[in-house]
């Protein structure tokens, strides 16, 4: 039976869209490796003493925040978990509310953290790679009031935090520019504060040779997967992970696509020849 | 009200992803309907967005509320304003002066960063002792770093022609640069699967109630 190349396209997407919504309807619960990247990440914060100010900066929006939302909420739990406070910023305008709603969830496991006192929204800010130079210099002329309004001098955690050397490390969740990539060249080959950070899965191949002997990046969180593995980390089942079943056998399917395409153009040259 | 309003946004939602899906079966008026919704309202979105969280927080607040002490933003604002006049043929000219202060302010501020960030200190990467790690693990991949490293910018040598003994190295940064093409693929795959677990996640978790 010949199937026509419209047909067999359409084939592939519903076969595709089945086999990515069964393991969400039905989770298989398969266990995923932790990568080395994903490790030092972890161990950034992990080794971090108590009472540190990190800084979470949201660059990204509603588009990506499958993968992007629970890294956020995976390492605003972590740095809680290990008594640290945590300051919110964003280069990207809805990074604000994708922030919100990160410590919205995050805090209904840890109701005692209050606002002003263990974590802060500063806000979006507009400008990128200038942004976090000024931000290098003074904090509070960038940002004099936080997302509510509430004066800098009046929020508690923040008259510990003159400039970025303040700030015991700083990740950027970021799914483009302005991202990870401005935080890397201000914050940390020109200021000198300890970077981590996560990205969207097909950016992830281009933010690897940053994680290298100079410790341009420590570690990084490159899509679901990472995402994943770092609520293994941490000790939870989040929704990273439920998701990393659908994302699982989608691949095993693609490369079984892969697999009939190739052998398929195979044995078509082969007739061809003959 | 706020429950209504929740309800509808999620059903609006879940129209619009059903309505975008179905372009892979054909292009239709619904892809069309959605499409052309999602451009207005982001044309909208980013006006609203830059009035109320630029020009207004950075500018025209700092000016009403101190504006001798804020003199100096009047240049960025004059700036902005020869920027408009490009919407007039006849005074087109003028928005030259503005592009050209942001073309040079740019390339200063990302000449420096970049020439440390992505030369600098990624060469200095590369020069490490491949010995020096502690697994063998370790030592491969260091070794697969510089050799990595040194055949990829090899390729890229155009000076003198690569044949014979020359050819050798060019011919290894292929296989590192098509493995790495392959992986960024692998990356690619990953990434648009996800997109479309965060849609299937919605359609059957917030607007069917199924998980």
């Amino acid at each position: 039976m010949k199937i026509s190349a419209g047909l067999e396209r359409r084939l592939i997407y519903s076969i595709l869209f089945i086999a990515v919504a069964l393991p969400l309807l039905i989770p298989i619960g398969w266990k995923t490796d932790i990568s080395g990247y994903t490790q030092i990440a972890y161990d950034l914060v992990e080794h971090a003493p108590e009472g540190t100010i990190a800084l979470i900066s949201f660059d990204y929006d509603p588009s990506t925040m499958t993968e992007m939302q629970p890294m956020a909420e995976a390492q605003i739990e972590h740095a809680f978990k290990r008594n640290q406070r945590v300051i919110a910023t964003a280069l990207w305008p809805m990074g604000v509310q994708m922030a919100e709603e990160a410590f919205g969830k995050v805090l209904l496991d840890y109701p005692d953290k209050k606002y002003g006192v263990d974590y802060v929204n500063l806000g979006y800010k507009v400008g990128g790679m200038v942004t976090i130079q000024a931000m290098g210099r003074d904090l509070r002329e960038v940002y004099p009031t936080d997302q509510g309004g509430t004066p800098y001098e009046d929020i508690p955690m923040l008259n510990e935090v003159r400039r970025l050397k303040d700030i015991g490390w700083i990740s950027s969740l970021s799914s483009g520019t302005p991202g990870l990539k401005e935080w890397v060249m201000v914050a940390r080959d020109a200021y000198g504060v300890p970077v981590t950070g996560g990205c969207t899965a097909i950016s992830a191949p281009g933010f690897f040779p940053y994680v290298n002997e100079q410790r341009q990046l420590y570690g990084l969180l490159g899509g679901l997967k990472a995402a994943s593995e770092y609520e293994s980390l941490l000790g939870r089942i989040g929704s990273a992970t439920t998701k990393m079943d659908a994302q699982s056998v989608a691949h095993m399917l693609i490369l079984v696509f892969i697999s009939i395409g190739n052998v398929k153009v195979y044995i078509t040259r082969r007739r061809k020849a003959q | 009200m706020t429950g209504f309003m929740n309800l509808l946004g999620i059903w609006l939602s879940a129209l619009f992803t059903l309505s975008i899906f179905s372009f892979l079966y054909k292009d239709n008026p619904f892809y069309k309907f959605a499409e052309q919704v999602f451009v207005g309202l982001s044309a909208a979105y980013w006006l609203v967005n830059i009035i109320y969280s630029i020009m207004i927080p950075n500018l025209f607040s700092k000016l009403i509320t101190d504006f001798s002490g804020n003199l100096i933003l009047l240049i960025p604002a004059a700036l902005g304003l020869m920027m408009l006049m490009r919407l007039h043929p006849a005074t087109q000219w003028i928005s030259r002066y503005p592009i050209a202060i942001m073309i040079g302010t740019t390339a200063g501020i990302s000449m420096l960063r970049y020439m440390k960030s992505d030369i600098l200190n990624q060469v200095t990467a590369t020069m490490i002792n491949p010995f020096a790690a502690e697994t063998t693990g370790g030592v491969i991949g260091n070794l697969l770093l510089i050799i990595g490293t040194l055949c990829g910018v090899y390729f890229f040598y155009f000076s003198k022609k690569q044949e014979g003994i020359y050819a050798a190295p060019s011919k290894l940064g292929i296989w590192f640069l098509m493995i790495s093409f392959g992986a960024t693929f692998g990356y690619t795959v990953m990434a648009r699967i996800s997109l479309l677990i965060g849609r299937l996640e919605f359609l059957l978790g917030d607007w069917l109630h199924l998980i």
